[in-house]
């Protein structure tokens, strides 16, 4: 029986190969998992934030309508350009989606005002401060003791819309996408690209390129995929970048068939002909392959370094405490309870050492002057007891003296008196 | 005015838009499929039951694999857990998989902390991922997760009803995991008696109110056959690692001299309901239950406990803020106070050092004064004794003239 047994573990033991790598006989079934999640995200449903910037005039509303299909901005709902304040404000847009039973909320955000003043310094603030405030939303749902479904209405991507001069960026796209990038995927595109050729096209992409790389600035990268049929066919669309775009409202016939295009005398522009633009670039990497990164990075990035920003703890010096990272702010507080506590604890022993010994010194004082004092009273005690030992010799002396020159006087009056009787007599 | 209106509707009306073509969200779920496929997925699963009673027989047939575990023995002093990860692959899906066994569960004389270890276990893993979150420099989308996602409870094969035990145990656990109960050993039970048994155990774990992990029946998809199976819970199952010939293939089962129980023969056990329900159709629901709601109650109490509410109506960094003002006050209060009290006693010591001080100079002023008294005194006596000697003279010089004269008169 036993050796039964043993021969079946080994054998076991070779086709499983011990540590921690198992691998399955037959038919499990978790790699149903993946299915699993699909139908629960499609349950779910998906939700996506796009920010649209860019100066007025520069068919943002159009690229929008263009991209998703249908008429975000129309004559009841105007786009930016339409709705320009004195200040730049920052307006959202809900729509839902639905498509082949996948359902999209999508969140449109737009800048009526930007870059449109003569005095833009600081027109991006109220974006800066609107991204930053959806963040501030998110973080207080997260940390939230209750928290029933978070809501995700933070900016998961801004398409920066170019002016296509030609010539290279302007000191407003600069400072924009400087102050923006650490904040949010940023996407450039170069707005109303039936204006370039196709060499002006590629040289003032260049030129956009090399003074983004010149500012380091950190324009949303286009994560390589595994699969290397796709890598491949990412990869021509990726060196597009920035993309060119052309948008249309319109539904053009041209050469018999129906396509969404800018008729002009000389010819049609074609939105989704990738000869013509790279709209469809811009679709195909946007919506078809990166959605989901898009949302990923905003959340694994974006939002971590808002998040760190918040709550890291800054210290007087502007410095951050080294290790305080590494552990959430209670048990550092906690920590810090303890080291001030034995701090505390050095300090009062410290102190009580510093107590003693001025203590002991002020006694050994008290007590060297006591002896002093002794001392000298002492000497005048011994002073005084001389003199009076003196004092009395003499007294004794002359009391001695006295008594004998007063019986010396005596006798001698005695023997005067006694013969001045005798003479008395005699006579 | 017209823009105005149209900018409220704007902001706050959600409408719902016509696609005049093929856009191409719908790869969306792909797209996130992709990305969790690509990161490998991870489930924990916990097995609570008697030592004897078939748990790690029973993972290795569910998994298809052999776990290497040592079974053990009856004489284990406390409930231990012991935790073993995988990495399992089919087709192309990645599961890391973490088996947690509880040794020793019901071998003491004294039960009544048998699920003590069980429970302390699942909370340090919740607590591991609180920590995780609350960290400020933190990596939560690649934090490998250790929370318990599945507890598969094994009842003993009795035929009678649930021992005490077990509903101890389950009630214990019910709110910190998906408790699913299993009939382990089940070939040791005839049809009849399987069908009473299950009865009873629903039963009591109604009547004990104990919430053992229903399958989700809101997904039209798999909704019918969930809802059917919950009406066969408890699963009866039977697990093997020895192959039989049965035909011409080898399968899973148990050779008695009466007949052989098939693993996988629906007629004989419910194994194969248990692999479907937990693995290939609920698994993604067992870890969003653990994450939406048993972390999430935890995280309450956790967090309720340390002082934090939800009234203040305070952002966290906010909330951060005042918590650490005020332990740097208190801090700084406690130093003050010790400052104090040592300040009082500084106070203290120097007054009595300094009466002391005042005590002995007056016994030496009371000294010097009576020394200057006798040195008065002396100084009297001696003026006396001059004035007498004086006197004294004068009385021997006196008495001298008047002897003389008297001598001169004869």
């Amino acid at each position: 029986m036993d050796n039964c047994e043993k021969e079946k573990r080994d054998e076991r033991e070779k086709k499983h190969g011990g540590d921690t790598h198992k691998e399955l006989e037959g038919y499990v079934g978790f790699a149903n998992l993946p299915n699993q999640v699909y139908r629960k995200s499609v349950k779910r449903g998906f939700e996506f934030t796009l920010m649209v910037v860019g100066e007025s005039g520069l068919g943002k509303s159009t690229l929008i309508n263009s991209l998703f299909l249908t008429d975000l901005y129309s004559s009841e709902f105007p786009g930016p350009s339409h709705r320009i304040k004195k200040t730049v404000k920052v307006d959202t847009t809900q729509v839902m989606l639905k498509e082949n039973g996948v359902q999209l909320k999508l969140t449109t955000t737009d800048t009526p005002g930007f870059g449109d003043a003569v005095d833009n310094s600081n027109c991006w603030q109220p974006i800066i401060d609107y991204i930053d405030n959806k963040y501030e939303d998110y973080l207080t749902a997260e940390s939230r003791v209750n928290r029933t479904g978070i809501p995700d209405n933070r900016v998961h991507c801004c398409l920066y819309f170019i002016a296509p001069t030609g010539h290279g960026l302007k000191p407003l796209d600069v400072e924009f996408m400087k102050r923006l990038h650490d904040k949010v995927n940023i996407i450039p595109l170069i707005a109303k690209a039936d204006t370039l050729t196709p060499e002006e096209c590629r040289d003032f992409k260049k030129s956009i390129l090399s003074e983004i790389a010149e500012h380091k600035i950190k324009i949303y990268e286009f994560p390589y995929c595994e699969d290397e049929e796709e890598s491949k066919i990412q990869k021509k669309l990726r060196d597009r970048v920035p993309f060119a775009v052309v948008g249309s409202n319109r539904v053009i016939d041209s050469g018999g068939k129906k396509v969404r295009g800018r008729m002009y005398p000389w010819g049609v522009v074609e939105v989704e002909n990738l000869e013509h633009n790279d709209f469809i670039a811009l679709r195909n990497m946007l919506i078809r392959t990166h959605m989901q990164d898009l949302k990923d990075v905003t959340n694994n990035v974006h939002y971590e370094n808002y998040r760190y920003g918040k709550l890291a703890p800054v210290q007087s010096d502007g410095k951050i405490k080294p290790g305080s990272l590494t552990k959430d702010p209670l048990t550092q507080m906690a920590e810090e309870k303890r080291d001030h506590d034995l701090k505390m604890k050095k300090m009062e022993a410290e102190m009580e050492q510093v107590f003693e010994m001025k203590v002991k010194e002020k006694k050994n004082k008290l007590k060297e002057s006591e002896v002093d004092l002794q001392k000298r009273a002492e000497q005048m005690k011994k002073g005084l007891e001389q003199q009076q030992k003196e004092l009395d010799d003499r007294w004794r002396q002359f009391e001695k003296e006295k008594q004998e020159w007063e019986s010396a006087n005596d006798r001698h009056k005695d023997i005067l008196d006694s013969a001045k009787k005798e003479k008395k007599r005699l006579f | 005015m017209a823009t105005t209106e149209v900018e409220r509707t704007l902001n706050h009306l959600s409408r719902t838009l016509n696609l005049t073509g093929h856009v191409g969200f719908d790869s969306l779920p792909d797209q996130l499929v992709n990305k969790s496929v690509a990161q490998g997925f991870c489930f924990n699963i916990l097995c609570v039951g008697e030592t004897g009673i078939g748990k790690s027989t029973m993972m290795d047939t569910l998994f298809n694999t052999n776990f290497d575990s040592t079974p053990s023995s009856h004489d284990l002093q406390d409930v231990k857990l012991k935790s073993h990860t995988y990495d399992l692959k089919e087709k192309n899906v990645m599961l890391k998989m973490t088996i947690v066994d509880s040794q020793g569960f019901g071998d003491q004389l004294n039960k009544e902390d048998s699920w003590k270890a069980i429970v302390e276990y699942i909370d340090t893993q919740f607590d591991a991922y609180l920590q995780e979150e609350l960290k400020i420099k933190r990596s939560i989308h690649n934090y490998q997760d250790r929370r318990l996602h599945a507890c598969l409870y094994f009842i003993a094969p009795t035929g009678h009803s649930l021992k005490a035990i077990d509903l101890v145990t389950m009630k214990k656990l019910d709110s910190k995991v998906n408790v699913i109960p299993v009939i382990a050993k089940a070939d040791t039970i005839t049809k009849t008696e399987l069908h009473k048994f299950k009865t009873k155990i629903m039963q009591e774990l109604v009547t004990n109110g104990i919430k053992i992990y229903q399958f989700p029946t809101d997904d039209e998809t798999v909704a019918e056959t969930n809802t059917a199976m919950n009406g066969v819970l408890p699963f009866a199952i039977v697990g093997s690692n020895d192959e039989v010939k049965i035909g011409n293939k080898m399968v899973k089962a148990r050779q008695y001299p009466w007949g052989t129980v098939q693993v996988e023969n629906e007629n004989h056990c419910d194994f194969v309901k248990l692999r479907e329900m937990i693995i290939r159709t609920n698994m993604e629901d067992l870890r969003e239950t653990t994450h939406k709601r048993h972390y999430e109650l935890y995280r309450r109490h956790k967090l309720e406990e340390m002082g934090f509410s939800d009234s203040d109506a305070k952002s966290l960094s906010e909330t951060y803020e005042i918590k650490r003002q005020q332990h740097v006050s208190d801090l700084q209060k406690k130093e003050e106070e010790m400052r104090q009290t040592f300040v009082i006693r500084v106070k203290e010591k120097e007054g009595e050092l300094k009466d002391a001080e005042k005590d002995l100079h007056v016994r030496f002023d009371g000294l010097k004064k009576q020394h200057a008294d006798e040195k008065r005194k002396l100084e009297d006596s001696k003026k006396r004794l001059e004035e007498e000697i004086n006197a004294f003279n004068q009385r021997k010089v006196a008495a001298q003239q008047a002897s003389t004269l008297g001598k001169k008169k004869k």
